[in-house]
């Protein structure tokens, strides 16, 4: 049987490496030990992955679905039920990076394809993944590469491929490129361009494919980051990769978005990382291996950092994360196939999160800026809605453990039993003094008799109710 | 004292129709290109000898009648996009070649309210923010049922949930020193607190004559009118016209039928429930939709189109019709078969941000457009 400890540290990994676990899974991964549920983590084609034939089986319309809702609801579905949960939590982050939305692209496939290409390439080689997403059909014409020709340059793509998706404005107080680079990096991609043409109107929406058009590429000479040559696009990502600001920048959005919440990316030339030291080992892992996304990974979830107890729940949970951690530790749409997630699929975008639709491309303000007045009580309201239904399966396990736990428990031991419960949520002295003294009320909790026992299951969920609510649960 | 202009809000999502809702009905060219879905010249509810509404607008026609209906016609905005997604966000956030995050109505509350000290400032029904009411720092309540809002609204039984909320209070209280998140979201908690307990006051201080439609509109349309009546001090109050039902592709006949009967008889039942209560004088009700749709029905429905119609209903209004009636001269219209745009939606924010609401109408809609005098 794990200890406290490691039960509190397999819960931290599963939030933060994936979209959390409820009790019972944490204490049976943490049985199986740290350091293999991080090795099945990082190899997620060792794992099963979800099984598509008895979810589309179920959800017909998750079949090339033109409809965002549809895929949003799919992807929401992969979240809860994918046993590759870094494999899914690595799609987010690249979405959440890699910005486009649905607003602009307006087709629900395109943007499902995206999310696919996340999913199959957002752990291995960053060299390729930027090249499949400079040839991802959706981007191309998200950031108006489709409008940038050899004799009307438009520099959009080219721009954000630096400051965002790659070196950042700059590092070290440093700029890591100039507006000549801009200009160079985006008459290389010139020609990069998609069919059918946009706009689909009339006609109606067609897959898009990845077109290049030699004759509108600009191939004169252009210098680069100081090299000079007769560069097409292929050349600019692989003069991108060997930058240290690129490991750099990769590192940093990788320990806010596992590890903590840094300052905004705007300020990251200026402000020195929050862990010098984690981020150098992230940088030289990015090296060492060929620009490899799962080796930096591994550095990362194996670090003294990430492990460390001050990090736990000092996160601010980003909606995805809320609505699909919810949902595992409850046990609804997890393990089974049944109608009803539509809507649920729709709370992320309740609370600020429009999945596959982000506000621009610098993506959505995370941390603290998740939740004001309207999204913290669409984030409370739904956490207690689901953990106080003692018909799901989750909550009834969680009552069930809670039991085992003595014949009798007081209100302190009640209070700390269900922290445990909701996964091991660490609250401040003040706020557990206030749940003890509501469970006070009530006295001693004991389930011998039937009476007894529907009164357990009736303040337990309760109690789960209101640790949701707590300021503490939004973090993660 | 003089109460305080208050602007409402109606999104007509999906792109309504304008053609059918102001119609040219002695217009030969109106009856070839709608031989499906053109509306008899007899149906029409005749505004002047060319132009009519649709036959189930009547109840609107009332206040043409008492010269507080303006009508904007032919209104849109440059390089229309005909993707719902894009066209609302342009009509949101008044950036129709960037992509805009801040809302313009959002841009407003945070002039009204600059230190957010009244978290019901801004109020949204329906859930989920429209991007309009969205700008840092604004806290925007989005209220899915009134009847129902607030925290906690799970727990069963009045005094246990009343107990929870006491708990939730104190667990709440400010803090300093526990961290910039954690002190952020205790404060965050209180100001939801205290505007959910304020809001949930709103239908038991109502009562009224009127009884408004069972439909989404009807009911968002009340629930605008009670938080209005309760006198929270609310500036801007939003709602959506349940999401995309104005994507009249097919059976357009009947749907837009019955799109129209259940928004004209809300206005109606709002502005006479406002009316009895005294508090209709300091309302302006806004109603657009993000593009309207084809000149040419497709045999069933409408596809998306450009320009578009849009309405203003207010005691302060100066009823008439404002912009020209696109032509339906092949020659004259958008590419693709839809009508071109003559009046810029930015006009009509920004007499309503200055003559209405006392804003600078210039940073909000980014630049300078000439006003539409409907004020």
């Amino acid at each position: 049987m794990p200890n406290q400890e490691e039960i509190a540290l397999m819960g931290h990994l599963l939030r933060r490496a994936g979209f959390g676990a409820g009790r019972a899974e944490i204490e049976t991964k943490a049985a199986q030990g740290y350091d293999a549920v991080v090795q099945d983590l990082l190899t997620p084609e060792a794992q099963t992955t979800v099984d598509e034939d008895i979810m589309v089986r179920y959800h017909p319309s998750y079949n090339h679905s033109a409809a965002i809702e549809q895929n949003v609801q799919q992807w929401l579905y992969r979240m809860v039920n994918s046993p590759r949960q870094l494999q899914e939590k690595m799609t987010l982050f690249w979405h959440m990076i890699f910005c486009a939305g649905h607003s602009k692209i307006d087709s629900g496939e395109e943007m499902h394809r995206m999310i696919i290409m996340f999913r199959e390439h957002g752990m291995g080689n960053f060299q390729n993944l930027l090249i499949q997403l400079s040839t991802f059909p959706g981007m191309m014409y998200y950031l108006d590469n489709t409008e940038s020709h050899k004799v009307a340059l438009n520099e959009n793509y080219g721009r954000e491929l630096l400051e965002l998706f790659s070196l950042g404005v700059g590092m070290d107080n440093n700029f890591n490129y100039s507006e000549d680079d801009v200009k160079a990096c985006a008459r290389a991609f010139t020609g990069w361009n998609v069919a059918p043409a946009y706009p689909p109107f009339p006609y109606g929406r067609s897959p898009w494919e990845f077109r290049y058009d030699p004759a509108d590429h600009d191939d004169s000479e252009k210098t680069f980051l100081g090299q000079t040559g007769r560069w097409n696009g292929h050349d600019i990502i692989d003069i991108i990769c060997k930058q240290p600001a690129t490991a750099r920048f990769i590192a940093r959005h990788m320990y806010n978005f596992f590890v903590a919440d840094e300052v905004p990316v705007p300020s990251w030339r200026l402000t020195p990382p929050k862990d010098a030291a984690l981020i150098a080992a992230l940088e030289k892992a990015y090296f060492d291996s060929g620009y490899d996304i799962t080796a930096m990974l591994r550095v990362l979830f194996t670090s003294a950092s990430f492990k460390a107890a001050n990090v736990r729940y000092a996160k601010v949970k980003n909606p995805a994360e809320l609505v699909a951690s919810i949902l595992r530790i409850t046990g609804e749409h997890y393990g089974d196939v049944k109608p009803g997630l539509y809507e649920i699929s729709q709370e992320p975008k309740y609370m600020g999160m429009d999945l596959m639709n982000p506000p621009t491309v610098e993506g959505w303000h995370t941390g603290h800026e998740w939740i004001d007045s309207g999204t913290l009580v669409e984030r409370i309201n739904f956490a207690a809605d689901f953990l106080g239904r003692s018909d799901l399966p989750g909550v009834q396990d969680m009552i069930k453990r809670l039991a085992t736990r003595g014949q009798s428990l007081s209100p302190e031991a009640f209070v700390e039993g269900c922290m445990d419960m909701v996964g091991c949520l660490n609250i401040s002295e003040d706020t557990r003094q206030e749940l003890v003294a509501h469970a006070q009320r009530g006295g001693d909790l004991r389930h011998a008799t039937e009476a007894e026992r529907a009164e357990f299951t009736r303040r337990s969920s309760e109690m789960f109710q209101m640790l949701a609510a707590t300021a503490e649960f939004q973090f993660c | 004292m003089a109460k305080d202009n208050v602007l409402a809000v109606l999104s007509l999502s999906g792109g309504n129709d304008g053609l059918n809702t102001v119609i040219p009905y002695t217009n030969p060219l109106y009856r070839d290109y709608r031989p499906v879905l053109g509306i008899p010249a007899d149906k029409v509810i005749p505004l002047n000898n060319e132009l009519g509404l649709y036959p189930t607008m009547g109840p609107l026609k009332k206040y043409w009648d008492e010269g507080k209906l303006a009508i904007f016609l032919g209104i849109g905005y440059p390089h229309p996009s005909y993707s719902h997604f894009r066209s609302m966000d342009i009509w949101h956030t008044c950036e129709p070649d960037t992509i805009g995050v801040d809302g313009w109505l959002g841009q407003a509350i945070k002039e009204f309210d600059p230190n957010a000290e009244n978290v019901l400032t801004g109020v949204n029904y329906g859930r989920g923010l429209p991007r309009a009411l969205a700008k840092e720092g604004v806290p925007v309540a989005s209220v899915g049922n009134l009847e129902t809002y607030g925290l906690l609204t799970g727990i069963d039984g009045q005094d246990q949930r009343a107990q929870a909320l006491d708990v939730f209070a104190r667990m709440y209280s400010p803090t300093v020193g526990r961290g910039y998140a954690v002190d952020y979201i205790r404060r965050t908690g209180t100001d939801a607190l205290k505007g959910a307990d304020v809001l949930a006051t709103a239908p038991s201080k109502y009562t009224s004559n009127v009884t408004y439609n069972n439909t989404a509109v009807g009911q968002y349309m009340k629930n605008i009118a009670q938080t209005h009546l309760a006198g929270f001090g609310t500036r801007v109050l939003y709602t959506t016209s349940p999401y995309n039902s104005f994507d009249t592709h097919a059976s357009q006949m009947a749907a837009h039928d019955r799109l129209w009967t259940d928004v004209s008889t809300t206005v109606d039942t709002f502005y006479t429930d406002l009316r009895e209560h005294q508090a209709s004088d300091n309302v302006l009700l806004f109603m657009f939709s993000e593009f309207g749709r084809r000149v040419s029905d497709n045999g069933s429905g409408t596809d998306h189109g450009a320009a578009g119609v849009a309405f203003a209903v207010g005691e302060h209004v100066k009823g008439g019709l404002y912009g020209e009636y696109p032509s339906l001269d092949p020659s004259k219209q958008e590419e693709g078969g839809n009508l071109k745009f003559n009046m810029d939606f930015r006009s009509v924010y920004a007499t309503i941000l200055e003559d209405w609401m006392g804003l600078n109408p210039t940073p909000i809609i980014g630049g300078s457009f000439e006003k539409v005098r409907f004020l």
